[in-house]
């Protein structure tokens, strides 16, 4: 027990206990009601049922293309604008950067809850909203924002953007700060320019940190849910043009209690989700990284 | 010449603070809209939406007064919120860090698959296991209690990791030295190390602290009774079919931002620690 044997073993246990519950049970147990028919007190083993009824569920797809669509577009809005946020603030031109690094980081300190309902009455139908104002200002009429899905989504980008694009610079930022300076003194000896600069030192040094943010975003973005939920105040939204993946999951399987056709939605976000991260992963090197 | 690039480089200044004090605004105007509208009263939110309306004659304290009235549920939420925070901070560090500090300061048979296993949680979502895990806490009892809330994320992955980072950074001959002062291995880990350990316990407490406060998913589906309710479960359920309590809702929105906002201005380098360790190693 007391034996330096011994205790690697025992600092581990809890993770070991909570792999086995809290990760390892969970994920056979919804692979297993992914293959059977639910009902209480009846389990009826289905087979691939789920997934074929999953393959013609048209919400279902509507549910994919806009999770797919919603990731698509927060990596391409929340990884270079942070990205070159970043690269300003860390030259020795920025003044305040402090200061200007904790009012972008403020959002992130709220509730899904609270920012949702902020950015919900903001994006709000009546004339008086704020973003109806703005219109109003450039002389066009009043929106429906949340009716329909072009301005959903526009409302929805603008709610995630505002939350972590300070996050995001922030990671950027920390990235930028481990390379070093005289890089670019040497460079600029050889008369580099700004932007050869940026490509052949600041891109390629800035690859692990571009990586771990593009990982954690995928994710983020394909289980994206709180976010829809609280914009439309609800798990319904007309058309359903803020349904996700996740949303889907928790329509049947929470609202509805089809666990077996909830984990048949579940293990397929795992499924895409896996897919590109793995894809992405390989292409950009970091398992033959990982390896030397 | 050397005049030419002063110049050159005021310019730049000026650019660079007008973008940033233009992105500032853009990131201020929502919250400064909400605090804005929770000193009017609520049905001016249901008649014209928020927006940024500096119209000081309808301004009041009424909401707030309403809110510390203790006519209503928002200070139980609130003492909710602060157990289930403080709670789930300290066993989650606790437990982090025993785990960080047995996969770093041994080597043992298990050490290289375990640490694959912990980075291998982080793989999968945690909406993917959100319903068998229910389905999991129901079958053991421990639906509506803290403990179903706590236990399913308290070897939080990206906290195990953090710690593991600075523990590395640390001497490892201080075990030796412990030892030959004939401590065993545990009071090694808690009265040595652990001190050495503060700063990464400070940065992963504060960030903890946060994500358990602002947590909503699984606490929603955990807690049942009312009773339970953490703040933001509350202020969901003040929106309602039948009739929306804004007075409420807004004026509880900002306040349930205050702790976090004060904490985070008196330990803000922790946040960006805590946060962007991750990414630098990668």
């Amino acid at each position: 027990m007391y034996s330096w044997k011994v205790a690697p073993y025992i600092f581990v246990l809890p993770f070991i206990i909570s792999f086995a519950f809290f990760w390892v049970y969970p994920l056979f147990s919804t692979v297993k009601m992914s293959f059977q028919s639910i009902q209480p007190g009846m389990i009826t083993w289905v087979g691939m049922k789920n997934y074929s009824k999953l393959f013609h569920d048209t919400t279902f797809h509507l549910a994919i293309e806009n999770s797919f669509l919603y990731m698509v577009l927060t990596l391409v809005l929340l990884i270079p604008f942070p990205m070159l946020f970043a690269c300003i603030m860390n030259t020795a031109f920025m003044k305040y950067k402090a200061f200007y690094k904790s009012i972008l980081y403020l959002p992130a300190l709220t509730s899904v809850v609270v920012a949702g309902t902020i950015f919900r009455l903001m994006f709000s139908e009546l004339d008086g909203s704020a973003m109806n104002q703005v219109m109003h200002l450039f002389g066009f009429e009043s929106v429906k924002w949340l009716k329909a899905r072009p301005t959903g989504f526009f409302a929805l980008l603008t709610l995630c953007c505002w939350r972590w694009t300070g996050v995001n610079m922030l990671y950027f930022l920390a990235g930028l700060q481990g390379i070093n300076i005289s890089l670019y003194e040497s460079a600029s000896i050889d008369g580099a320019t700004t932007w050869q600069k940026f490509k052949n030192i600041t891109l390629p040094l800035l690859r692990p940190t571009t990586i771990y943010v593009l990982t954690i975003s995928i994710y983020a973005g394909l289980a994206m849910f709180m976010e829809s939920y609280m914009l439309w105040s609800g798990n319904s939204s007309p058309k359903n043009i803020g349904l996700t993946i996740v949303g889907y999951l928790y329509r049947r399987g929470i609202e509805k209690n089809e666990l077996g056709y909830a984990s048949a939605v579940g293990l397929v976000l795992l499924l895409i989700g896996l897919a590109i991260n793995v894809t992405q992963l390989w292409l950009s090197g970091t398992f033959k990284q990982e390896e030397q | 010449m050397v005049q030419s690039i002063k110049r050159n480089n005021r310019t730049y200044t000026i650019l660079s603070l007008a973008l940033f004090t233009a992105i500032g605004l853009l990131v201020l105007i929502p919250l400064l809209a909400a605090i804005l509208a929770s000193f009017r009263p609520g049905r001016e939110l249901i008649r014209y939406g928020l927006n940024l309306k500096f119209d000081f004659v309808n301004m009041s304290l009424t909401n707030y007064a309403e809110l510390f009235d203790g006519k209503n549920s928002y200070f139980l939420w609130f003492r909710n919120s602060t157990w289930l925070t403080f709670i789930t901070v300290i066993l989650t560090l606790l437990v982090c860090y025993c785990v960080a500090y047995g996969l770093t300061m041994y080597h043992f048979k298990l050490e290289k698959i375990l640490f694959f296993l912990v980075i291998a949680t982080m793989m999968v979502p945690f909406e993917i296991l959100m319903l068998p895990l229910y389905q999991e806490i129901i079958s053991l009892h421990l639906i509506n209690k803290d403990a179903g809330v706590i236990l399913p994320g308290l070897c939080a992955a990206s906290t195990i990791f953090f710690f593991r980072q600075y523990l590395l950074g640390l001497p490892k001959e201080l075990l030796d030295a412990g030892r030959i002062d004939g401590a065993n291995e545990y009071r090694i880990c808690f009265t040595i190390m652990m001190p050495l350990a503060k700063p990464a316990f400070a940065a992963m407490g504060i960030l903890c602290a946060m994500g358990a406060w602002n947590n909503m998913l699984w606490p929603m589906l955990v807690y049942r009774d009312a009773s339970k309710f953490t703040l933001p479960i509350g202020l969901n359920t003040l929106l309602t079919p039948y009739g929306n309590n804004y007075d409420l809702l807004i004026a509880g929105s900002c306040f349930s931002i205050l702790p976090v906002f004060i904490v985070f201005l008196f330990f803000q380098r922790y946040f960006i620690r805590g946060m962007t360790a991750g990414a630098v190693k990668g």
